[in-house]
């Protein structure tokens, strides 16, 4: 199927600003899915609220477009109710971990088999502007106006420790790596998560004079580089990108089929 | 026959019958006093195959099963006051993108933590009114384990001919009492099941484009139609739009089809109101003590009469009316300050008629305390 296959073109054109990170976000993940080669039937995304999330509408799986900072909930009982489909959940960085942060962390530490992409993009695009738990000490925003004293916390380190089983980080200008690892996320079982830094040109760009689309993106290549270099062992400051964990443990629907089993006395 | 009869709490007879219902998933959080409703469901639905989740809180509990009820599974959370205050957002949700599920609230004495093992009544109108903006809502209570496993049933059924949330608003006596029960026998309650889609795969279907009768039948996630659900304001496939005539359009239909079918929701029972003078109106636990005072009086040869509502919202004005019309005094027996009393004043022509009998102190209401109020209004001192 070709990647237009995959969407709702119904629905276009899409409310993302010119340069947006998130419509680059939305072609990786059409792409990785084309890989797949899965029936669009097999398939819900399952989303929250803000620009990231409207990514949901316009793909044509079964989508759910929930409440702000909930999408990983909504999507624990579509999942457990109906373990064969495959479930993905794009949310924003500040859907996915500051009002969602402890849905995050449960769905990790259950290790029920579902992608969150979280499209960190270190603002509040969708509300104009405000800083999110990623935007960093010293960040503009608008509710920032004297510079940011909040910290942000490593998404892939939280992920790690919450217990997901996949957890990876790319930027929207490594479109390839993207596409494999959110292949690769989709056919893990367990909870996988992957941060993909995405530009918000016309928040966190302009406020803090980062230039435009195509800058942001250019600093996305200059100061990342891939987990274990050389480089960063010379520059700590740069940030890693890559795959931090794969690893095997008991996915929870599969964990639950056993305890279907012990209440039926043995009998599945 | 023999296991058809139970002597269990009020708790557990809402999981036996959520599962007559055909309910196979339940998502919750425990919290006094519905804690054996997860429980209960946590063991009992593993045996038929079902699934329990314990989720991080009440606020995931109720998103999981709008989840679940979207793959084509009867769903239900369980929680008491602060957790229904949590439930909030994702109620309204259910609402808008019309999933049918059940919320039960096993009320205790609030607000906040309040008294978590006293019973109350306080959560009467956050049932109608807990969600923002404009809605329509059907909360549905009991007074006994019998009526329980009626309302539990009807609650499931009413979530699915609707396609909305219902809620099921119980209180810590009923949750907490023993109490003998006689599980129906399979059929004897008629189960309302899922109204799916007869649009072949393929063909357009447009999941929030009510039929002729209101009804919107629905399609399982996972099965050949893809469609979006959405908390916005949607048009027909489920895509946000903020167009003022669908909009205007959508908000009526989920207000009407609450209002307009008013009849098939309600549920009462009525005691000696044939002639009385003085009708009782109360429900939940608070309907126990006032059925023993009717009959109490009515033994002794005074017109006494109980309209016991089981349905709350949508509130049954014309009914009530109905009922009270020869009544010269109307005393609604409650465990709040007064949250059905108002409606019913706003159902009767002389509302100055309406007293209110009521105990606010986290103790249950004896008939005891309904006696001395009705003889302090008689004039005959307590
Ligand atoms: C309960 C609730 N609180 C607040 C909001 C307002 N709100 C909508 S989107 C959003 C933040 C969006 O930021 P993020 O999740 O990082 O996604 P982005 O828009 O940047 O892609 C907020 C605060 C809401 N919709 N619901
Ligand atoms: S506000 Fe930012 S995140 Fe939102 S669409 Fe525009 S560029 Fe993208």
């Amino acid at each position: 199927m070709a990647v237009k296959d995959y969407i709702r073109e119904r629905f276009f054109p899409h409310l993302w600003c010119p340069g947006c990170g998130h419509g680059i976000v939305l072609n990786s993940l059409l792409r990785a899915v084309e890989q797949l080669g899965m029936s669009k039937n097999e398939i819900v995304m399952v989303s929250g609220i803000g620009c990231s999330s409207r990514i949901s509408g316009y793909v044509d799986f079964h989508t759910l477009h929930t409440l702000h900072g909930r999408a990983l909930a909504f999507a624990t009982g579509v999942k457990m109710s109906k373990p064969e489909l495959n479930v993905i959940v794009p949310m924003g960085d500040g859907d996915a971990l500051a009002i969602g942060g402890n849905h995050f962390i449960h769905a990790a530490r259950r290790n029920i088999a579902m992608t969150a992409l979280v499209m960190n993009n270190r603002i509040y695009g969708m509300t104009g502007g405000q800083y999110s738990p990623l935007s960093g000490y010293g960040c503009q925003a608008t509710t920032s106006p004297f510079g940011n004293i909040d910290y942000s916390f490593d998404i892939a380190e939280l992920a790690k420790a919450a217990g997901a089983t996949y957890v990876a980080r790319t930027t929207t200008y490594h479109a390839k790596q993207m596409t494999e690892m959110i292949r690769d996320a989709v056919l893990h079982d367990g909870f996988s998560v992957v941060e993909i830094l995405t530009q918000c040109p016309t928040y966190y760009g302009r406020r803090n004079r980062l230039g435009d689309a195509a800058e942001m993106m250019d600093w996305y290549k200059s100061h990342t580089t891939p987990i274990g270099s050389k480089a960063k062992e010379e520059n700590p400051s740069l940030i890693e990108r890559g795959v931090f964990v794969q690893r095997d443990k008991p996915e929870y629907c599969t964990e639950y089929d056993k305890v279907i089993e012990k209440a039926r006395g043995g009998q599945a | 026959m023999g296991n058809q009869l139970k002597f269990i709490q009020g708790n557990e007879v809402c999981v036996e019958a959520a599962l007559y219902a055909g309910l196979d998933f339940y998502a919750g959080y425990p919290i006094t006093p519905s804690t054996e409703v997860a429980e209960h469901m946590a063991k009992r639905l593993p045996q038929i195959g079902g699934k329990f989740l314990q989720m991080e809180d009440e606020i995931a509990s109720v998103c999981a099963i709008v989840g679940a009820s979207l793959t084509g599974h009867k769903v239900m959370t369980a929680t008491s006051g602060p957790g229904f205050s949590l439930m909030q957002e994702g109620l309204g949700y259910a609402i808008m993108a019309e999933i049918p599920c059940v919320i039960v609230n096993v009320q205790r004495g609030g607000p906040s933590t309040g008294l978590p093992t006293g019973p109350g009544q306080g959560d009467v109108l956050q049932a109608r009114w807990g969600v923002h903006g404009d809605h329509s809502i059907i909360a549905l209570t009991a007074s006994t384990h019998q009526d329980v496993f009626e309302m539990t049933v009807h609650a499931f059924n009413m979530a699915e001919m609707f396609r909305t949330p219902v809620i099921l608003l119980f209180d810590e006596v009923i949750g907490h009492m023993r109490e003998k029960l006689i599980i129906p026998e399979e059929g004897e309650i008629q189960v309302v099941d899922r109204l799916r889609t007869s649009v072949k795969a393929g063909v357009d279907y447009h999941p929030y484009l009510p039929r002729e009768d209101g009804r919107l039948p629905m399609s399982d996630f996972g099965s050949e139609h893809r469609y979006n659900v959405t908390g916005l304001f949607h048009d027909m496939w489920g895509f946000p739009t903020g167009n003022p005539g669908v909009v205007h359009e959508l908000l009526r239909h989920l207000n009407d089809k609450i209002k307009n079918n008013a009849e098939t929701i309600t549920r009462y029972k009525e005691y000696y109101l044939e002639d009385a003078r003085t009708v009782l109106i109360s429900y939940g636990c608070s309907a126990r003590s006032a059925l023993h005072v009717v009959e109490n009086r009515r033994a002794r040869g005074e017109r006494l009469g109980l309209l016991e509502l089981q349905s709350l919202w949508p509130f049954p004005y014309g009914l009530v009316e109905e009922k009270c019309a020869m009544a010269r005094q109307i005393v609604v027996v409650e465990m709040n300050m007064g949250q059905i009393t108002r409606a019913v004043k706003r159902a009767v022509p002389e509302p100055e008629r309406v007293v209110l009998a009521n105990r606010i102190d986290g103790v249950f209401i004896t008939p005891t305390d309904i006696k001395n109020i009705l003889r302090l209004f008689q004039g005959k001192g307590v």
